[in-house]
């Protein structure tokens, strides 16, 4: 099947819906807040009015007399963490909630409500004073440069010359500003906790691995790991927000624990600000130089990303300018910024979206000056070995993908002179940017039972958040199996299923799914040696197992992360091609027309891969025109906390989206030739539009999101 | 949530009867209503369901147009009275909120919807309208979103509706009962500016009822045009938004209606543009000095100065669709 695929409306021609569509559009599908736990109470947080300080006094008297409000938890009652490591600046060094008087960050959760309904114990909440001693705080990113540190080492990295830039023939320096985005998936982040027994705890949580969760709630309760069972079915979107263990599961299970009741928190909308991560706030500076026919001479890439005064999250912001082109001289620096904000975690192509952001940017810059085509300056460029190690990539069709997506775009149309075209009074412009994260694989184990009708089921702990990857799996083993794929099912999403990663990294496929091709491969062998034969295209499973008296069979296999790591440089790329439209009078950008194009190895499920695509071709709508949570840095709290004002894509922001795969199979990361392919759906999609509107009207934003304001500054 | 009483007086009396105590709060779609109670900004002790009164009827008079106010904005935008007489007014609606919002939400409702400063929202936040007294937020804060007319130093809110802005333009009438019996309040004059008292949004005596609006029949159906500039095209409120009608015979203007939301704490319409334009040409060069002269007086706050260029070029974009130049 090694033909490029391309799926503008997708039919039943282009293969296997999702297997759990039905339940999700039925509300079959249940999440983790739709658990009916038998003596369920309710949970409402309670989050800090100041940004830096301490809690001087807590009343908490006339939430306690409110109508059904059974217990009011605050750090001066809570049961203790055994789990919470002393201060130390480090990764495990967590927000330690209701632990004590600390403020850290606005918003930062200081009681929970609990009652015998939601109703009531928002009610509570709204009762609750504290009093505090408040410090100053600092939340604003670029006044405080000056604090700035390397998360580890010197935080710098350098190839050839340092600043080689400095003296290319052809060069410039910009900057360019991309602002916290938050993940905001539509499911709520939340979590039933029930206490089984003093060392036994169930939870039925929002979380993008259960066996990671089950791990730290292990780690963080002091109980054997078998004791806790983690619950995790369906995930409604998390892009990121679901990878770690956050606050409010914590308080959770120590609400549950003083009211010795099952309670179940759901965040609100505000919360979700802040409670879970997000992209972090991240001012950086490229310069850039070339030769005068635009080969790339030197890149320096500096960045400051934000994180919060107790933790420190870092992510390679800087690391695309290392390895998307051929360019012999390159030096980046990478600095945190510790601010009164919550730390920051990974949100879908975290540091590479960032960087690519900046770094095709100013390759597009850079195609003006030369007066290249920008397509044709990225083929100058090309590198067919990585440029970081001289390995050679496992796979890189990205020269096909530029020919895919420039032929279906229409960039012949494109005009190299900025504010030229126009069509009913708008403004037309096209843009490109590219997309590139390491395609990586780790060990799993799936259990694979044939039943005696002859129907597979498939197991395995790992969460789906959407991308579809029962769907995947399953077709993974119908062709293995040469079974349909109706007969297949897939069970995930808990603690005391077969070992999986955590999902994320977009690394789900190569790992679970080869772990499934094992299991269909260890399968077939067990088969062959009753049947004796090789097996034909169509085996009857049900009658062999009759043949030989078998209840079932089963096999749990596992798969190792794989090899070639240390020969190889995997990466899936992408390229996004857009077309836009501008009013030069009110700004307003509109997305005319959007090709992405990913080069992510086999695909294996034509439908949920197209809704992969369109989904991060989205996500990078969101980020280049409209996401930015903001802060009034005078009391450091958000201002546009919740779905009306922080601003996601609506249908009417989305044109028709392509979704093109050059459908080439990597020969070493897995035995199915797939690569991940999340990630690359949103990197450089955001510097794509802003080129496009650039190429538009001849208006350079380099500060996200590319509001109307912006336009006509 | 606090607790709260929920009734339904039976007739359009008997809620008059309950209303005019203090703590109660009408109740029509409670798309804005109770995402205010949830959010703590207002906790009313008693809930008056008023959906069930028949007040719901779209009307051709002699005099014009009248809409109950519990028509949903749903069915008053695809009306067909609305559309063949009030053009604008359909536009304006269908630019509002989204479409299962618009389902439910009135038009009663629409007109007494409360500002979406964040300040307001936010019970953490200093806010005058909220908190008389408790200063204001926006002023020296984040106030991208805010007024650049007729604001105080008490409060730079904008009123949010779209269908307001359309109803200011086409000298709409709101009536309403009380327990004396209706009186009608010309629509410009419904909504106030903040002055010392932001904390009061618009002119309905406490304790009584809107139950429709009325819009005098005029010649402005052929061009008129709804604009609404904003961060996404739907579903988000305007940064600016311009209701254009105009009356051309031969070229030459011979009625112009202009307002403005998204820049004031009322609908904001501009009458000595309006002025302006009768007589002349429609032409960009006419739209370019009316939209010059809407702007006089115009004060910004900072993130907000955007709108000083934002507004007059909306303005001309508005009006040259009304008159059919784009
Ligand atoms: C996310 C979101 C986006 C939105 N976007 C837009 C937008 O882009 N443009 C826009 O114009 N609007 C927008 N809206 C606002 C929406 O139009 C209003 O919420 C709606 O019109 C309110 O009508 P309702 O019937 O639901 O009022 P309710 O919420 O029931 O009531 C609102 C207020 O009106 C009072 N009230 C209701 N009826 C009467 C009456 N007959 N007499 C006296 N007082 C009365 C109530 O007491 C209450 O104080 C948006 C709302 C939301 C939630």
């Amino acid at each position: 099947m090694e033909k490029a695929i391309n799926i503008n409306r997708p039919s039943s021609a282009d293969g296997m819906s999702r297997i759990d569509g039905r339940l999700k559009v039925t509300g079959a599908a249940k999440y983790s807040a739709e658990y009916a736990v038998e003596g369920l109470t309710y949970g409402v947080l309670v989050g800090s009015a100041i940004a830096k300080g301490s809690i001087a006094a807590f009343d908490i008297k006339t939430a306690e007399r409110a109508p059904g409000v059974l217990f009011v938890v605050t750090y001066l009652n809570a049961p203790k963490v055994p789990g919470f490591q002393p201060d130390q600046k480090g990764v495990r060094a967590q927000l330690k909630v209701f632990n004590d008087d600390k403020i850290f960050y606005n918003g930062q959760p200081i009681a929970l409500v609990i009652a015998d309904t939601y109703e009531r114990a928002l009610y509570g909440a709204s009762l609750v004073k504290a009093t505090y001693n408040k410090e100053e705080h600092q939340t604003n990113l670029t006044e405080n440069f000056g604090k700035g540190y390397p998360p580890r080492g010197d935080g710098l990295y350098k190839r050839g010359t340092e600043d080689a830039w400095k003296s290319a023939p052809i060069k410039l320096e910009q900057e360019y500003m991309v602002p916290t985005n938050t993940h905001n998936p539509m499911e709520l982040h939340a979590i039933i906790a029930r206490w089984d027994a003093d060392d036994k705890i169930t939870v039925w949580d929002k979380t993008q691995g259960v066996k990671a969760t089950q791990h730290d709630i292990s780690q963080l309760f002091n109980i054997p790991l078998e004791n806790v069972q983690v619950n995790s079915r369906f995930v409604g979107g998390a892009f990121g927000s679901a990878l770690r263990t956050w606050p409010h599961e914590i308080v959770a299970i120590l609400g549950a624990k003083a009211v010795k009741k099952p309670v179940k928190l759901v965040l609100s909308r505000a919360d979700m600000f802040t409670s879970v991560g997000y992209r972090p706030h991240t001012w950086q500076k490229i310069g850039i130089g070339a030769t005068a026919d635009g080969k790339l001479t030197g890149i320096t890439h500096q960045a400051y990303g934000q994180t919060s005064p107790y933790e420190n999250f870092t992510e390679g912001a800087v690391n695309v300018s290392q390895s998307l082109y051929a360019c012999p001289n390159v030096n980046t620096k990478y600095n945190l910024v510790a601010l009164n904000v919550g730390t920051p975690t990974w949100m879908r192509g975290p540091g590479e979206a960032t960087g690519a952001f900046a770094l095709e940017s100013a390759l597009d810059e850079l195609s003006y000056v030369l007066s290249i085509d920008p397509v044709e300056l990225r083929l100058r460029n090309y590198a067919e070995t990585d440029p970081e190690n001289g390995k050679p990539f496992s796979s890189k069709y990205l020269k096909e993908a530029y020919q895919l997506g420039a032929d279906h775009i229409g960039w012949n149309d494109r005009k190299q002179q900025p504010g030229t075209v126009k069509k009913d009074g708008w403004f037309v412009g096209y843009g490109i940017g590219c997309g590139m994260f390491g395609a990586y694989r780790s060990g799993a184990t799936v259990k694979a039972t044939m039943k005696a009708d002859g129907t597979l089921h498939l197991q395995s702990a790992v969460s789906d958040i959407g991308p579809g990857t029962g769907t995947a799996m399953v077709l993974i083993a119908a062709e293995q199996m040469g079974m349909p794929a109706d007969k297949i099912s897939f069970e995930n999403g808990a603690s005391d299923l077969p070992q999986a990663p955590t999902q994320g990294g977009s690394a789900t496929t190569a790992s679970v799914g080869s772990a499934v091709h094992q299991a269909c491969v260890e399968l077939k062998d067990k088969i062959q040696k009753l049947t004796g034969n090789s097996g034909t295209d169509n085996p009857d499973y049900a009658q062999i197992l009759k043949q030989h008296d078998l209840p079932l069979l089963e096999v749990t296999a596992k798969s190792t992360g794989g090899e070639g790591r240390d020969k190889y440089s995997m990466n899936s790329w992408s390229v996004h091609f857009v077309k836009v439209l501008v009013n030069g009078s009110t700004g307003v950008v509109k997305i005319d027309k959007v090709a992405s194009v990913a080069d992510c190895g086999t695909i294996i499920s034509p439908k949920t891969a197209r809704s992969q695509i369109v989904g991060g071709a989205i996500g990078g709508i969101g980020m280049a025109l409209m996401e930015e949570a903001v802060i009034d840095h005078r009391y450091g709290r958000y201002i546009n906390n919740n779905y009306a004002d922080y601003h996601v894509p609506v249908n009417a922001d989305i044109p028709q989206i392509d979704a093109l795969f050059v459908n080439k199979p990597d020969p070493i990361l897995n035995p199915m030739g797939a690569k991940g392919m999340a990630e690359i759906a949103l990197v450089g999609m955001a510097a794509a539009v802003a080129n496009a509107v650039y190429n538009a009207t001849g208006k350079r934003v380099r500060e996200l999101p590319i509001t109307p304001d912006k336009v006509i500054a | 949530m606090k607790q709260f009483q929920y009734v339904q007086p039976a007739t359009q009396q008997a809620v008059l009867e309950v209303i005019n105590k203090p703590g109660t709060k009408i109740i029509a779609g409670g798309t804005n209503l109770v995402d205010l109670m949830k959010r703590g900004v207002t906790a009313p002790d008693k809930l008056v369901d008023i959906n069930h009164l028949p007040l719901k009827h779209i009307t051709s008079t002699p005099k014009g147009l009248y809409i109950g106010a519990l028509a949903l904005n749903s069915v008053v935008s695809e009306n067909k009275l609305v559309a063949e007489k009030q053009p604008l007014l359909a536009m304006a609606l269908k630019s509002g909120a989204s479409p299962q919002l618009r389902n439910m939400a009135s038009v009663g409702g629409n007109m007494m919807q409360r500002t979406r400063c964040g300040y307001f929202y936010d019970t953490a936040m200093p806010c005058n309208k909220r908190v008389p007294g408790s200063g204001c937020g926006a002023y020296e804060g984040v106030n991208r979103m805010h007024a650049i007319f007729g604001a105080s130093s008490q409060c730079i809110a904008v009123h949010p509706s779209d269908m307001c802005v359309a109803l200011a333009a086409l000298d709409a009438v709101v009536i309403i009962a009380g327990k004396k019996g209706e009186h009608r309040v010309p629509f410009t004059e419904f909504h106030r500016l903040p002055g010392d008292h932001p904390e009061t949004d618009n002119n309905l005596p406490f304790g009584e009822l809107i139950v429709g609006v009325e819009i005098p029949n005029n010649n402005l159906q052929k061009n008129s045009y709804y604009l609404k500039v904003r961060d996404r095209q739907s579903y988000a409120f305007a940064l600016v938004s311009v209701a254009a009608a105009l009356d051309i015979e031969n070229g030459i203007i011979q009625n112009a209606r202009l307002a403005m939301g998204g820049v004031a704490h009322k609908p904001w319409r501009l009458f000595d543009a309006e002025k302006l334009l009768i007589g002349k040409k429609a032409s960009e060069e006419s739209f370019q000095q009316a939209a010059q002269l809407a702007m006089q007086g115009a004060k910004a706050y900072g993130h907000n100065s955007f709108k000083l260029k934002l507004a007059p070029a909306s303005i001309t974009e508005a009006l040259k669709h009304a008159a059919g130049l784009v």
